[in-house]
């Protein structure tokens, strides 16, 4: 079954991704992405009723630490890679009102 | 012998007996650098100050007894994935142009610890996404065997970067084949170790269920000697393990007697090329010569590898992507008066085209209505290749096959169609999701005089009978000089 | 008449963890930092880092579920949960979708109709976002991540109550349980205790639930029952008008006492939840699990019992007492000293509660050391300070938990028993008041009292009201 890419879907997944493609990038995306889906879609050929999926491929369990601040203040460090920043803090644009 | 045709333990050996200083090692990579990098574009960014600093530290360390590793003083490139302290890390990508960590990755530190000296930071597919390091932000690395070639990716620019002599060894990732595949396109020995074996802390995540760090070397002893330098089981990283059998380097026996070798058929079906088919296969034979036990069986689900494979790295990828939004660190598209449409901008224009197609990818298999039928499917076909391995190392102890259908493609021939450079990956891909380790050596070249490489897997926590059968592979081929200079 | 309509409600509610550090990094989760202070590369999302749990989280997450009659979920795992916003700077919260790790229990509530059920259907662990403030001069958003990976747990109940008393008596509840877990201090207004309120109305006798919507910001009990009382009248003025109820998110203002809708052009509510590959499963085990079982506390229900067995309080004492485990260890600890256990509570019930509202704080806030306490009650005991001082020392004790013995030496409030001042000030007041040394002698007990009142002024308070009554009276007795 052929997959074909609505313009609605590259938009909605452009909103999820946050990615704004230009109206030939758009094209381009619905072609690709209907291919891959066609050619991801062979998976269904395969039986997989009962199968557990496999998230972690190892059985390493309980992985944990101990409750014991490590961490003094490194805020210089962390905000020398800031495209902006003031009062030693982050900035983006408004987000409120 | 010349300095840059040694292996780097052999190297480290000559400068821990007073033959050679680190310093001269530095310098030696260097001008290799100054001739052939021009051409060949292996680093994104190099060092020469630091490092020839960060030698005379280590060398007055040997001097001083307190460095007696094998790779004390040995110049490495590190894939610029790899977060390194004060040195600018990018992903070959616009959006971390300038990024410039405040920490080094664990695999890093512990290269460090036994006395490496970095020298740069290579390059590579952006984010890792890519199969020819033509994805980079930064332009294409060239095959050092031939320039007209990919070296292959996306670790290209540590693969190209030891095969040319511009360093001694290198780290590199490998979460489909990224280090293999390279390894075997440019001719050096490469291995992705079993899933939790070398930390991922400070490795910049493409897919978090596949990456591992794995080294590129020159022959199969610095590759043991590089993994068991970098193997650790990190506090700072849940998903390694702790291992008590990483003395790597004690597996290097020319002893494949009595060794169970098995070689899937389904890996020597349609679309391989006639020249690595023969060569892997006459690569099998040297083993049965050797007294390995050496038969064909039927692995199965191998096409699905690879659609599984891109729906689960995809997905991870999305995800793993989402933090690079022009507030903490990279790039930022200018004048943005809405969040939003920062965001927008900003991802827009710094990442790259493979590299918004996967996470377009990934967010569509994520998303609702979808996830089921794409990601859980995946997953699931994931635990039933896990399971196809599990029953072939019941009667093996190491799998053969091919590392890649065809040897490196020119450059610019891969990109044209996404889909076609992703089925490249399918003999390397089914490790990955089953996590198991692997092993790309040189088994010689094809009519057109390029490397093909052999692939050697094995199960879960067996690298040592991996190690063992590709070191007695490369004996009884001559070792990498004989390798290399087939042409 | 019109249709009769009852309301649906389910409350989903964060609590921050009292854990040391955050829920992924060695990050001190303590107020007060300056901005980005305590972040590192995990909680501030720098590439290639990864989370560690604190396995204090799960720890107090499954003390939740257990006081909560909840299912612990024996294999549980960590999912992602996918949105760009800056507070979170994966953009991805780390959270608990698919399998959380407690599930289906209850906590039980008065309500006027007697006790009842409240279900739970899940509690999961998560992290807290970081803090956006807008910044006027610039119109822009600043932020601080030092809250960012701050351990919570969300309580998600059932839609089982009906209206805001109830919804009242469940946090009131939730809130119990979980300080005398010492998992949280549970304050609404510092957000340490958080409940989104999810309402919907029906016609009385329907099935079939109504359109919800979500109200987030309410920071007081009193903002969370202005808030339903609000949206049910909303939504059932909507319903008599024919219109439909939207199914959305709404800010609740406090200032202006109404709601509005949270509208996000770019928010396409579906978070692409995924299981975290950065985080391996946790498997519960039956013996951690036990043990899990054998550290929690004695609870309210078990405390008042002991409390009236063994103290042999009233029930009006044990109600107050057992309303918060730190009251209730104070009153126990206290007690032990001074062997006083009905002084003890009524000090509690009388001027550390007058206190608390007086200074609008919270039982957890009380700073007052049990040997400070038994030692301010064991000198008024011995008549060392009278009533009015110790009622100051305790003030001063709330405030800064002085010790009572160098603070009534230091401001000279000792008692002066019996002394030749006292004894001359005595004299001063009967001489200068003839008329109530008649009235006393007259008949009229009333009338010592003022006498003593003007000894006291005299004294500025540092002599036993008790004891000069009783020397006034001899003094009197003598002299007639």
């Amino acid at each position: 079954m052929a997959h074909s890419i609505t313009d609605e879907t590259i938009e909605y997944v452009g909103i999820l991704a946050q990615l704004e493609l230009s109206p030939e990038e758009k094209k381009q995306a619905r072609q690709d992405m209907g291919r891959m889906l066609d050619y991801i879609d062979q998976l269904k050929e395969l039986d997989t009723e009962g199968v557990e999926p496999l998230s972690h491929v190892l059985s390493v369990e309980n992985v944990m630490r101990e409750d014991v601040v490590t961490n003094g203040d490194m805020r210089e460090a962390l905000l020398a890679n800031a495209p902006e920043e003031k009062d030693g803090m982050f900035t983006a644009p408004r987000t409120f009102g | 012998m010349k300095l840059t045709d040694m292996t780097a333990v052999e190297l480290g050996t000559a400068i821990r007996e007073r033959h050679v200083t680190a310093m001269e090692a530095v310098e030696a990579v260097f001008a290799v650098i100054q001739e052939r990098e021009a051409q060949l574009h292996c680093f994104v960014t190099l060092d020469r100050e630091g490092a020839l600093r960060r030698a005379q530290e280590v060398q007055k360390q040997i001097e001083a007894g307190k460095l007696n590793g094998p790779l004390a003083g040995v110049p490495a490139g590190i894939k610029d994935n790899l977060c390194t302290r004060g040195m600018r890390t990018t992903c070959a990508s616009r959006i971390l142009e300038n990024f410039v960590p405040s920490y080094t990755a664990q695999s890093v530190a512990r290269l460090e610890q036994a006395g490496a000296v970095l020298i740069g930071k290579t390059n590579m597919d952006e984010f890792a996404m890519g199969s020819t390091t033509e994805t980079s932000a930064w332009g294409p690395t060239k095959n050092p065997r031939n320039p007209a070639h990919v070296p292959g990716g996306s670790s290209g620019g540590s693969a190209a970067a030891v095969a040319a002599g511009e360093c001694f060894m290198a780290l590199g990732s490998d979460t489909g084949g990224s280090v293999r595949q390279p390894a075997s396109f440019c001719g050096v020995v490469g291995m992705k170790p079993t899933y939790g074996t070398v930390s991922r802390y400070g490795l910049i995540a493409y897919g978090s269920s596949l990456d591992q760090v794995g080294p590129l070397c020159r022959d199969v002893r610095d590759c043991a000697a590089l993994l068991e330098v970098i193997a650790s089981h990190d506090p700072k990283d849940s998903t390694t393990v702790l291992r008590r059998d990483t003395d790597f380097t004690a597996a290097l026996q020319d002893d494949v007697e009595g060794m169970r070798i098995g070689i899937p058929r389904d890996y020597f079906a349609e679309g391989l090329a006639a020249d690595v088919r023969e060569r892997v296969l006459a690569a099998a034979q040297v083993l049965r010569e050797r007294g390995a036990v050496v038969e064909e069986f039927d692995l199965s689900l191998v096409e699905y590898a690879v659609p599984a494979y891109y729906t689960i790295a995809a997905a991870e990828a999305s995800s793993n992507l989402e933090r690079f939004d022009g507030i903490k660190y990279g790039y930022r598209a200018r004048d943005c008066q809405d969040l939003h449409q920062m965001y927008k901008k900003t991802r827009s224009e710094g990442f790259g085209e493979e590299v918004k197609r996967r996470i377009m990818l990934g967010s569509f298999v994520l998303s609702s209505g979808y996830y089921d039928a794409y990601y859980l499917k995946a997953l699931r076909v994931k635990a039933l290749i896990r399971q196809a391995f599990d029953a072939a190392f019941a009667d093996y102890d190491v799998i053969l096959g091919p590392v890649a259908p065809t040897t490196a493609p020119l450059l610019g021939e891969s990109l044209q169609d996404p889909l076609k450079m992703y089925l490249g990956d399918i003999y390397t891909i089914a490790v990955n999701l089953a996590g198991l380790p692997a092993i790309s050596l040189p088994c010689g070249t094809d009519r057109h005089g390029l490397p093909v490489g052999l692939q050697l897997i094995g199960n879960r926590f067996e690298e040592k009978k991996l190690l063992r059968s590709a070191f007695a592979y490369e004996k009884a081929a001559g070792g990498f000089r004989n390798c290399r200079e087939v042409d | 008449m019109g249709k009769q309509y009852e309301t649906v409600i389910g409350l989903e509610v964060h609590v921050e963890l009292a854990t040391r550090t955050k829920i992924f990094c060695g990050c001190s989760t303590a107020f007060g930092g300056a901005p980005n202070t305590h972040t590192c590369p995990v909680c501030m999302g720098m590439p290639g880092s990864l989370p560690v749990l604190n396995r204090k989280v799960l720890e107090y997450a499954v003390l939740v579920g257990l006081a909560s009659n909840c299912e612990i979920t024996r294999y549980c795992k960590f999912d992602r949960k996918n949105y760009f916003y800056p507070d979170n700077p994966q953009n991805y919260q780390i959270s608990q979708l698919y399998l959380p790790v407690c599930q289906n229990g209850y906590v039980e509530i008065e309500t006027e109709d007697g006790s009842k059920r409240v279900g739970i259907h899940e509690i999961h662990m998560e992290e807290d976002a970081g803090k956006l403030i807008h910044d006027t001069w610039e119109d822009c958003t600043l932020i601080d991540y030092n809250r960012s990976g701050v351990p919570l747990i969300e309580i998600v109940s059932e839609p089982d109550m009906r209206n805001a008393q109830e919804v009242i008596a469940y946090l009131e509840k939730l809130r119990l349980l979980i300080s005398y877990l010492g998992a949280s201090d549970c304050k609404l207004q510092e957000g340490s205790m958080r409940a989104d309120v999810n309402l919907s109305v029906r016609e009385a006798g329907t099935q079939k639930l109504g359109t919800r919507t979500e109200m987030k910001n309410l920071n007081s009990f009193k903002a969370i029952t202005r808030a339903i009382e609000g949206e049910q009248q909303r939504q059932i003025d909507l319903l008599e008008a024919g219109e439909p109820i939207v199914q959305e998110t709404r800010r609740w203002d406090d200032a202006n006492d109404c709601s509005y809708a949270m509208r996000f052009k770019e928010d396409a509510q579906d978070y692409r939840y995924f299981p975290d590959p950065d985080l391996p499963p946790v498997r519960i085990s039956e013996e951690w699990l036990e043990r899990m079982r054998a550290a929690l506390p004695e609870f309210r229900r078990e405390k008042m019992e002991r409390f009236r067995r063994e103290y042999g309080l009233p029930d009006y004492d044990l109600q107050i007492i057992t309303q918060s485990a730190h009251l209730a260890d104070l009153f126990e600890e206290t007690t032990a000293l001074c062997k006083e256990p009905k002084k003890v509570s009524n000090w509690l019930m009388g001027e550390m509660l007058r206190l608390l509202r007086e200074r609008e704080k919270d039982p957890a806030d009380i700073i007052i050391s049990p040997a400070h306490l038994a030692a301010l009650i064991l000198m008024k005991d011995k008549g060392e300070i009278n009533g009015a001082a110790a009622k100051e020392v305790f003030e001063a004790m709330f405030d800064e938990d002085v010790d009572p013995h160098s603070y009534v030496e230091e401001k000279g409030m000792k008692v002066e028993a019996d002394t030749d001042a006292l004894r001359e000030v005595l004299g001063q007041v009967v001489a200068a008041h003839p008329k109530s040394v008649a009235d006393y002698r007259n008949g009229k007990e009333k009338a010592i009292g003022f006498l003593v009142g003007q000894t006291m002024k005299v004294m500025k308070g540092k002599a036993d009201p008790g004891a000069v009554k009783e020397m006034l009276r001899e003094l009197l007795q003598k002299e007639s």
